[in-house]
């Protein structure tokens, strides 16, 4: 009943829905004008992620992909192979495979990473 | 490339080379552009223009719209045109030839652009050195680009060392502004004029703010000027609201062109008329912005 007469006395806020759909439309277009930014982050994220697992840097897909609200990044980054977590105490970061390293060799991962908040705040060379 | 025209594109090279070592006497040439069609460009312009040269200032307004002449209409100059942008660029006529008078302020000359041409006619060697030239003679040179990103706006902008961008309160306005403020560079140093903002719908929620659109440019912001039916009239008539200082419109304008002149006055910002008892019913209710 509210929501009526909010509607009534033209209260329903459209702007908000413009507002979102501007900063996500000016997400991707940043991202699209970017591409050297992109390739330097796909690089780096694979640096990472490579002192885990060994990955196939020849099949690394990496797209963006408009959401209900926010801008999703989607990296496919195939498995070679897992390293076998040793306890030495040089080990530095806590790689507990969740799957067992006697899986087969190649295996599709599927990473998120809500790259909405990054994205903002980071100056995009193209402007 | 005949031989003929190679000498006179050197011809324009060379005297451009010689027009840009004198640039700092000069006037300043600022582009109007937008990217999207439709903002308001060339009723800024108009308004622009005629603001400035009331404050003083000779201004000439350049319609690079090539193709779609409209300034003149807006001004009212429609029946003084004789000559126009290409006729220049193309060494027909001289300039001084080509620049119309305005008929109701001083100091103020409008280069029409050509009707019944093509934008990429232009080349953009000979729009800078026109552009230098006016430099010299006038204080002010607003270039009216046309819309888009395509060769008539980098014409527009060729000869331009500073730039105004129109936008309105839209999500395709302010994505098309944002991309033409990423093709500008800072060279250009771009400042925001917000046009055909609706106070009232803004406050109900329904438009974009100032804040919303700004806070995603980030532009130095000029001024805001709100969507009025009077701007329709004085279109109609061929007189820019500019001329009525008095009205509120007008007195924005003013406060405009008093900022581009680099004096600190506060950016226009156009006010909300009283809501109705069924609107402030409608705020009793909840919801009020959002």
């Amino acid at each position: 009943m509210i929501e009526f007469l909010k509607r009534l006395f033209g209260q329903s806020g459209s702007s908000a829905t413009a507002k979102e759909r501007l900063r996500l439309v000016l997400m991707t277009d940043h991202l699209e004008l970017a591409p050297e930014m992109i390739e330097t982050m796909k690089r780096e994220l694979v640096d990472v992620i490579s002192r885990y697992v060994e990955v196939d840097r020849d099949r690394i897909d990496v797209t963006f992909e408009r959401q209900d609200r926010t801008l999703a990044m989607l990296a496919n980054i195939p498995i070679l192979s897992v390293n076998r977590p040793n306890g030495s105490a040089t080990h530095e970061g806590p790689p507990q495979a969740e799957q067992p390293p006697a899986k087969p060799p190649v295996r599709k991962r599927r990473r998120r990473k809500k790259v909405a908040a990054a994205a903002a705040a980071a100056p995009v060379p193209a402007r | 490339m005949s031989d003929t025209e190679r000498a006179q594109r050197v011809e324009v090279e060379s005297k451009g080379s010689v027009v840009e070592g004198q640039k700092a006497k000069g006037g300043r040439a600022i582009v109007i552009t937008s990217g999207k069609g439709g903002v308001g460009k060339t009723t800024t312009t108009a308004n622009l223009g005629t603001a400035l040269a009331n404050r003083g200032a000779s201004v000439v307004l350049v319609d690079a719209d090539v193709g779609l002449r409209n300034l003149d209409i807006v001004l009212g100059l429609e029946n003084r045109v004789r000559h126009h942008l290409l006729d220049v660029l193309e060494d027909r006529v001289p300039v001084e030839d080509a620049l119309v008078a305005d008929k109701r302020t001083e100091r103020l000359s409008l280069l029409a652009a050509a009707q019944a041409r093509e934008k990429d006619e232009v080349e953009t060697v000979k729009m800078q050195a026109l552009v230098s030239n006016l430099r010299e003679r006038f204080d002010y040179v607003l270039i009216d680009s046309p819309a888009g990103i395509e060769l008539g706006f980098k014409n527009a902008v060729a000869g331009a060392d500073e730039a105004i961008v129109v936008c309105t309160p839209e999500v395709a306005a302010v994505r098309d502004v944002d991309r033409v403020v990423g093709l500008l560079g800072n060279r250009f140093r771009p400042q925001l004029v917000i046009n055909r903002l609706r106070p009232h719908l803004v406050k109900k929620g329904k438009m974009l703010s100032v804040d919303d659109v700004n806070g995603i440019l980030r532009l130095p912001l000029l001024g805001v000027i709100a969507d009025e039916p009077e701007i329709i009239v004085t279109t109609n008539r061929g007189e820019p609201l500019a001329l009525q200082a008095a009205t509120p419109t007008g007195a924005a304008y003013h406060a405009i062109a008093a900022r581009v002149a680099g004096e600190d006055v506060p950016a226009p910002m156009p006010a909300a008329a009283k809501d109705s008892l069924f609107e402030r019913l409608g705020s009793l209710l909840g919801g009020k912005r959002r």
